[in-house]
This record gives C-alpha cells, sequence and structure tokens, in this order.
C-alpha cells in the first residue's frame, strides 16, 4: 500500500519537502495543499518584483509537480474548505509547511495608527496577493519610514525608490506602481535600532541601492566605524567588511542631485509614532551600543512623515489543534515533529530566517524523519480529499489548472514584464471557466 | 547571467555555497566545485556565503577563463553535490595563495554526495 503523505503550503518549503520525499523512490504519494489558487508561497508574495532571477527557482518547483506521484490542490484553505484532523484521518502524515505570513508587530505607542503597515502587508500588497490588495497604504506624502535593517527592509525602500522605467521588467502589481509612482515621495528613510556591522543586509542588496536611477543615497559619515573588529564569523566579517565600504561610498555622495533621496540612520530605536488619526511623525531614541547590547541614550529625536512600514520580522499565526511557541512565533516542534504523524518545516518550524536554499536542507531533513516514522495505513489520500472537497462545492486548483493561469498571467504582460499577476481568486479562477 | 566559481576555491573548497542554492547546481571536482551556467539562476545567494570570495557574477572582467572551466566540468564527469560533506582538511592554508590553477587543479571528479 502507497504511503500517502499530505504537505499544507505550496512555498519553498513545501516543495523543497516534497522533492525530497519524491527522491526517496518510495511506493507513496504527495500532495500539496495550498489556500491560494497560486503555488510558489514567498517567491510569487515575498521576493521583489525586480528581483526576477531569484524568483526563477519556480522553474525548479514546477519540474517536481510533474512527477506523476505529485498532486497539487490548489485553493484549498485547512480550517476553511478542509480540517487538519480531516488530513490526518486520510493521509499517514502531514507536514505543515505553511510559513510565517503575519508581522511581527511594533509594540509602540502610535503602532495602531493609521499609516503604519507592516512589511508582510506591504510587500504582499506590491506583490498581488489576494488578501492585500485591498490594503491601499497612503503614499499621498513626502516622506516614509522604513524599520528594519534586513533586506526585506531594503526591499520596500528600493521598490518605493525606483523610477516607473526601472520596474519596467518587473512584476510589480500595476496599481501598486500607479500608487507608488504618482506618490509625491522625496525622502525614504531607512533606520535601524543596532549599528552598520549588526544590521542584517546582504552586500548585493546594499549595494543595489547605489545604482538607483533618480534616487540618491545618504549616509552620516560619523555612524560608520572605519574598520570591522568585535568577534564574528569569518563569513560576518568579511559581509561587514564589504558593508561597510559600500556604506563608505554612500556617505560620499552627493545627495542633492536626485529627486528621491533614501537616508540610512542607524543606532536609533523607534520609541512612539506621532499623529492623531494618522501618522505625522515618529519619535526615536539614539542608542549606542555596549558590549553587543543596544542601549538608549536618553537622545530623541523625530522624523516626519506620512507611512511607517515596520520590517522587524514575521511569526505563525494560531491553527486549530497546532500549538504554537508564542514567543518565537513558530509551531512547537522537536526537530519538526509536532505530534505522531503531524510534522512542521520551513518558516513555520524554525522562524524568518535563511534564503530560499535553507529550506531545501529543511525539507530534505524532515523528509528523511517522515519517512523513518510513518507507515502505510491504507487510507485514501487524495481520493478521500477530493470526495470532501467535492461534498462542499470546493473548486481546487489542480497544477494544470495553474499552469494555465500562469499562462495567462505571462500573456496579459507588458512587453518588458515578465507576467501580469491576477491578485484576486476570482480572476485566476475566472481563466478556468474561460476554456 | 550566471555566476562561476574561480581560482580562489581550489583546494578550499569550503562547500558553504551548497547549502544555500535553491537550484542545487553545484558540481564537485576533487579539489573545487563549479556551478552549471545554465542551471544557474542568477540569485547570488552563494556569492556571500564563499568564505574565499571565490564565487563571481560571469559578467564580472577578466573570468571568462573560469567561466569556460564551471561550463565544462560541470557538463562533464563531476557529480552534482546538493548537500555539504567533509570539508579539506588543510583548506585554510589555501586561502587567498596565488597561483593555484598552475599549482593545484585537479580535472578529477569529487566523490559526490555521501
Amino acid at each position: 500500500m502507497p504511503l500517502r503523505l499530505a504537505i499544507v503550503g505550496a512555498g519553498p518549503s513545501g516543495f523543497y519537502t516534497a522533492d525530497a520525499l519524491l527522491a526517496a523512490q518510495q511506493d507513496l504519494t504527495v500532495d500539496l495543499v495550498e489556500a491560494l489558487p497560486s503555488p510558489y508561497g514567498l517567491v510569487r508574495g515575498g521576493v521583489a518584483p525586480d528581483h526576477q532571477s531569484t524568483k526563477a527557482v519556480i522553474k525548479v518547483f514546477a519540474r517536481i509537480a510533474e512527477n506523476p506521484q505529485f498532486s497539487y490542490y490548489g485553493n484549498v484553505v485547512v480550517g476553511r474548505d478542509v480540517f487538519l484532523e480531516e488530513l490526518q484521518e486520510h493521509y499517514d502524515a502531514v507536514i505543515l509547511a505553511c510559513g510565517a505570513p503575519l508581522d511581527r508587530e511594533l509594540e509602540i505607542p502610535g503602532a495602531e495608527l493609521n499609516g503604519v503597515v507592516g512589511s508582510a502587508q506591504f510587500v504582499g500588497w506590491y506583490n498581488g496577493h489576494p488578501a492585500l490588495r485591498e490594503l491601499d497604504p497612503d503614499l499621498q506624502t513626502k516622506s516614509v519610514v522604513v524599520i528594519g535593517n534586513g533586506n526585506v527592509a531594503i526591499d520596500v525602500a528600493r521598490v518605493l525608490a525606483k523610477t516607473p522605467q526601472e520596474m519596467a521588467h518587473s512584476d510589480l502589481m500595476p496599481y501598486a506602481a500607479a500608487a507608488i509612482h504618482r506618490a509625491p515621495l522625496r525622502d525614504i528613510h531607512l533606520v535601524g535600532r543596532r549599528g552598520p556591522l549588526e544590521a542584517k543586509f546582504t552586500s548585493r542588496e546594499l549595494g543595489e541601492l547605489g545604482q538607483l536611477a533618480d534616487c540618491s543615497v545618504s549616509v552620516e559619515r560619523d555612524q560608520l566605524p572605519n574598520a570591522v573588529d568585535g568577534t564574528m564569523s569569518k563569513l560576518d566579517r568579511k559581509r561587514c567588511e564589504r558593508n561597510l565600504a559600500i556604506l563608505h561610498g554612500f556617505a560620499e555622495n552627493d545627495a542633492s542631485s536626485k529627486s528621491k533621496c533614501l537616508h540610512i540612520r542607524f543606532f536609533s530605536n523607534p520609541v512612539e509614532i506621532l499623529g492623531s488619526a494618522k501618522v505625522s511623525g515618529i519619535r526615536f531614541e539614539r542608542t549606542e551600543l555596549i558590549n553587543g547590547e543596544t542601549r538608549g541614550t536618553g537622545e530623541f529625536f523625530e522624523i516626519p512623515c506620512g507611512l511607517v512600514i515596520s520590517a522587524i520580522g514575521y511569526r505563525r499565526p494560531p491553527m486549530a489543534n497546532v500549538p504554537l511557541d508564542d514567543r518565537k512565533g513558530i509551531v512547537k516542534n522537536e526537530k519538526g515533529r509536532v505530534s505522531p504523524g503531524l510534522y512542521v518545516v520551513g518558516w513555520a518550524r524554525r522562524g524568518p530566517s535563511g534564503v530560499i536554499g535553507t529550506n531545501r536542507n529543511d525539507g530534505e531533513a524532515i523528509a528523511e524523519l517522515v519517512l523513518s516514522e510513518a507507515t502505510s495505513d491504507g487510507r485514501q489520500g487524495g481520493t478521500a480529499l477530493e470526495a470532501l472537497l467535492s461534498n462542499r462545492g470546493c473548486r481546487w486548483v489542480g497544477f494544470d489548472d495553474w499552469l494555465r493561469i500562469d499562462s495567462a498571467e505571462i500573456a496579459a504582460a507588458s512587453p518588458d514584464a515578465p507576467r501580469r499577476k491576477f491578485s484576486s481568486v476570482r480572476e485566476m479562477l475566472g481563466v478556468l471557466e474561460d476554456a | 547571467m550566471a555566476y562561476i566559481v574561480t581560482e580562489a576555491c581550489i583546494r578550499c573548497k569550503y562547500m558553504e555555497c551548497i547549502e544555500v542554492c535553491p537550484v542545487n547546481c553545484f558540481y564537485e571536482g576533487e579539489n573545487m566545485l563549479v556551478i552549471h551556467p545554465s542551471e544557474c539562476i542568477d540569485c547570488g545567494a552563494c556569492e556571500e556565503q564563499c568564505p574565499a570570495e571565490a564565487i563571481k557574477p560571469d559578467t564580472d572582467p577578466d573570468v571568462s577563463r573560469w567561466a569556460e572551466l564551471n561550463r565544462k566540468f560541470s557538463a562533464g564527469d563531476w557529480p552534482n553535490i546538493s548537500k555539504r560533506t567533509e570539508t579539506l582538511p588543510d583548506s585554510d592554508d589555501f586561502e587567498g595563495q596565488e597561483g593555484k590553477y598552475e599549482k593545484y587543479f585537479s580535472p578529477n571528479p569529487g566523490r559526490g554526495p555521501l
């Protein structure tokens, strides 16, 4: 009897786990259940629209989906169309690969004001995630503050800074492009609590900021050390040295020649968002690092702005009957095992860290664990799932269906763009009705 | 565009790059790794991970010789490698040395995945 395995979530960790399970060449089937009609998770909805080379990883995922032992069930929401207990009943093992899709919140006064959004929301909006297309952030402001010192913060700042010509080869949603490019933005502030040596940016992302067509970059020279010191791994040291060289280059820039300016500011901890109904500014306390600890100096300053975007991490929302580690924002697990027959992988297991490829190793490890523990019990797997979904009137999207939606997106693209995404479930399903 | 592995990898072969590659496009020689140029998607994840700074974009000046070497050996009998294996015992001694290709390059395949 074949082993019936289900994975919940069709992002990188879901696909890599499927790949590793299928590579074992055992008598098994893998069913990938995804809430959206479209697969690929953060590769579609997170990776910046102007980073198309990174998005090319979907070619590898699409190849995995060609395996006859693999089935895709898109547009199936666990908890709405099918319950987790039902999956557990019909499959020999269920693996949660559903990520950490919510923003870690800014816990400071004023965080609830209009005009404060998290990066998961903002990025989901410009990338056309169906749940976020209505976000409609108010960009009618000259000044935006992005809080965070990682690559997501840089992505957000860069997408705001680029000209329409620079975004022509991207799949930025047209509604987002319209809002961003008609905004009167002049100043984009990228603010971090700690220093340049603690920032998590990769040099590639940081370096890209130096090539913006109509946005200069400024850094205060006195926030930059002359050399990298302190104990850190060899790799971190090299990254910091490269970053520091790039930042010193920015510090020498003439900030006046372009119509926008990106201000990178370190050692600034947000303490209060200002405004009555809507954001009008944000107050920071200057910080200093003492023995690796960030401490407030008691010196405060304000940046006026009409929009605050926080990019300070992600967390997993609760799921019925799945234990959550609230502090870490992940599913409670031991090396990926949640309870007998239930596993977790990717960001939902370890939190939002690493690059896309990190999930390949994670998927291989979980596949090995699942295959060492799961036993075939004569369960029905996909047959039972399809019966349940049919009974409930759920129009699930198979991988062939997705390929038709995919082709329609590619066909609808403007000449330089790779695709024009559908950002609603209705539009995606509409493609399938037309044919 | 693709990334390629250059001379600085020879006899170092740290293998951090393999762990972060989303498309599994590294191939292993006896004492260096190469990237398959048409499998690489140009995401750049590996470049930052290389302690020897051996990985470069193929658009860099003066790398055509290495681009050719990557092309040749990734299409030959060097095994695809998707997981880090044991690193060479004396890797660190060779980091930053000049002229490693002439002194040490081996066209022999690596052991591949364990």
